[in-house]
């Protein structure tokens, strides 16, 4: 067998044990499906007065508007939990019999991280079925949804990079899980709520530069409007960069962990 | 030869209830003095949710129908009791690990009525929802909410208070039902639930379908517009009474079911 082959092998092994355990705790699923759905139907509901206001860009409807969004939140928390994961494998030492066993090191990561990507294509498939199934219209069709689910996937796993190298870094479960609401004040410093046109100063000019904020609008477009060339490059370019930060950081923080011992 | 008699002196039921809450009350302060950082994640939460819910949703009150061009003074009771539905529900889930732990079984095997011993959980929650109140009202007023008056202030203060004794209610309830701390997400997002399903983010008049009519059966709403009104207009009594009425209801029906869990688990 080649070593390829077997590697994919590892990855995929490691990937379906990350997915089991997401599943079979619900407290784990739950912050990432429950809470963007709830606030999902809150906002909707309570700002959804907001396509009256002028300069708000034309959508059939604010859950139309808010499917990006929510997904972001789902992405992100999965990025979140998944660092957690892997940081609860270190406490516990599963990860240490990992590193000893003869299998690459990155397939460790990778593993993880494959857990993450398929908690992000799941969420990603939940919203689009919420917004189906209350009326939401994709204006991009088919493709269109396939695009937002795509980049959905690899944003979930570009995030995620982020997330293991802080829990390969500090191996503290209880350091990871305290980021959580630094991933809240990204996601409100971006576009993911509102556009970024009708936002108040400071939350504005931030959201301009936010790299979540490319993200967001490559996957609204094919929501609200329609598939835009420009758009998804930024979405795909963004994604690129998170994900080769967090392969970077990931690296960095595996080699101090092998040679802390 | 005969052991020579001790005299005993009678404590008073009350006084001996009060000291037990007390106690119960001082054990939470130690928690939170030995390990201050437990608080951080109960302040960081409602602050961020209020400045970033005023930076994305503040340009709501172009809308026709907002009683107030400020969303700070809009959202900053929202906030509030946020902070005191997270404060609380946190309650419920110590009691979960206390209960893991072994310390519910000892404390179930003392004398003392376990009405007083939910009492004790669900006050020293009151009291350390003051902890965020505090903060976010201060980062409200810095922020240009403007000050809601001393009735406006104690009245919403009030409010906080009660809401997190209503979270700590249901948190013990579930705390005690699942025996877990793995219902800690059902303790918080129920209340996060509870509180939002309200005119949090808009007046009620422009709440979008279901949600208007939920936030009109909801008990939570009176709760929010009473402790709301003095930072959008002026006190009146008929915006407060219905939020106490909503906040005993609640108490009585989430105590209860804490207390029946209490004494099942007794059992």
């Amino acid at each position: 067998m080649s070593a390829l082959v077997l590697n994919a092998r590892v990855v995929a092994a490691l990937g379906m044990r990350s997915i089991r355990q997401t599943f079979r705790r619900p407290q784990l699923i739950a912050p990432i499906i429950v809470f963007p759905t709830l606030l999902l139907a809150i906002q909707t509901g309570g700002a959804g007065g907001a396509v009256e206001l002028p300069g708000f860009p034309p959508v059939q409807s604010f859950l139309q508007f808010m499917l990006a969004g929510a997904m972001m939140q789902a992405l992100m928390l999965a990025g979140n939990s998944g660092g957690i994961a892997l940081a609860v494998d270190i406490e516990m030492g599963f990860t240490d019999r990992l590193f000893t066993a003869p299998i690459p090191r990155f397939a460790i990561v990778l593993g993880r991280l494959a857990g993450t990507a398929a908690l992000g294509l799941f969420a990603s498939c939940w919203f689009l079925a919420i917004g189906l199934i209350f009326g939401a219209e994709i204006e991009g069709g088919v493709l269109g949804a396939l695009l937002a689910m795509a980049l959905v996937t690899t944003a979930a796993l570009a995030v995620g990079g982020i997330g293991a190298a802080i829990a390969l870094r500090t191996g503290s479960a209880s350091v990871v899980q305290g980021l959580f609401p630094l991933v809240l004040v990204v996601l409100f410093l971006s576009t993911a709520f509102f556009p970024q046109e009708l936002m108040i100063e400071p939350a504005k000019t931030i959201a301009e530069y936010n790299p979540l904020s490319f993200v967001v609008e490559g996957v609204r477009e094919p929501i609200i409007a329609g598939i835009n060339a420009g758009d998804t490059l930024a979405a795909v370019a963004t994604i690129a960069g998170i994900f080769a930060l967090g392969l970077l950081l990931s690296d960095r923080a595996l080699r101090h962990r092998l040679r802390a011992g | 030869m005969e052991a020579a008699a001790v005299p005993t002196v009678a404590v008073p039921a009350w006084r001996a209830n009060l000291a037990t809450i007390g106690a119960m009350m001082t054990r939470a302060r130690n928690e939170l003095v030995r390990v201050p950082g437990a608080a951080i994640p109960g302040v960081l939460a409602p602050t961020i949710f209020f400045l970033g819910l005023n930076g994305v949703f503040g340009a709501l009150t172009q809308l026709s129908g907002f009683s107030t061009g400020s969303y700070e003074a809009f959202i900053v009771p929202v906030s509030m009791l946020q902070g005191a539905g997270f404060t609380g529900a946190a309650a419920g889930v110590n009691l979960a690990r206390d209960y893991e732990s072994g310390w519910v079984d000892r404390l179930l095997v003392s004398p003392a009525p376990r009405w007083v011993i939910l009492a004790g959980t669900v006050l020293a929650a009151s009291a350390r929802a003051m902890i965020p109140a505090v903060f976010v009202f201060t980062i409200a007023l810095l922020l240009g909410a403007g000050f809601p008056g001393v009735d406006g202030m104690v009245i919403c203060f009030a409010m906080v208070a009660a809401m997190a004794a209503v979270a700590a209610c249901w948190g013990s309830f579930l705390a005690l039902r699942f025996k877990s701390q793995s219902a800690a997400p059902l303790m918080q997002s129920g209340m996060m639930a509870l509180v939002l399903l309200t005119p949090a983010y808009a007046p009620i008049a422009l709440l979008q379908g279901w949600l208007r009519t939920v936030a009109e059966v909801n008990p939570v709403t009176h709760v929010i517009e009473a402790a709301r009104q003095g930072f959008v207009a002026s006190v009146t009594w008929a915006d407060t009474w219905p939020g106490l009425l909503a906040l005993a209801g609640l108490l009585l029906v989430l105590g209860g079911l804490a207390l029946r869990e209490m004494r099942r688990t007794a059992q």
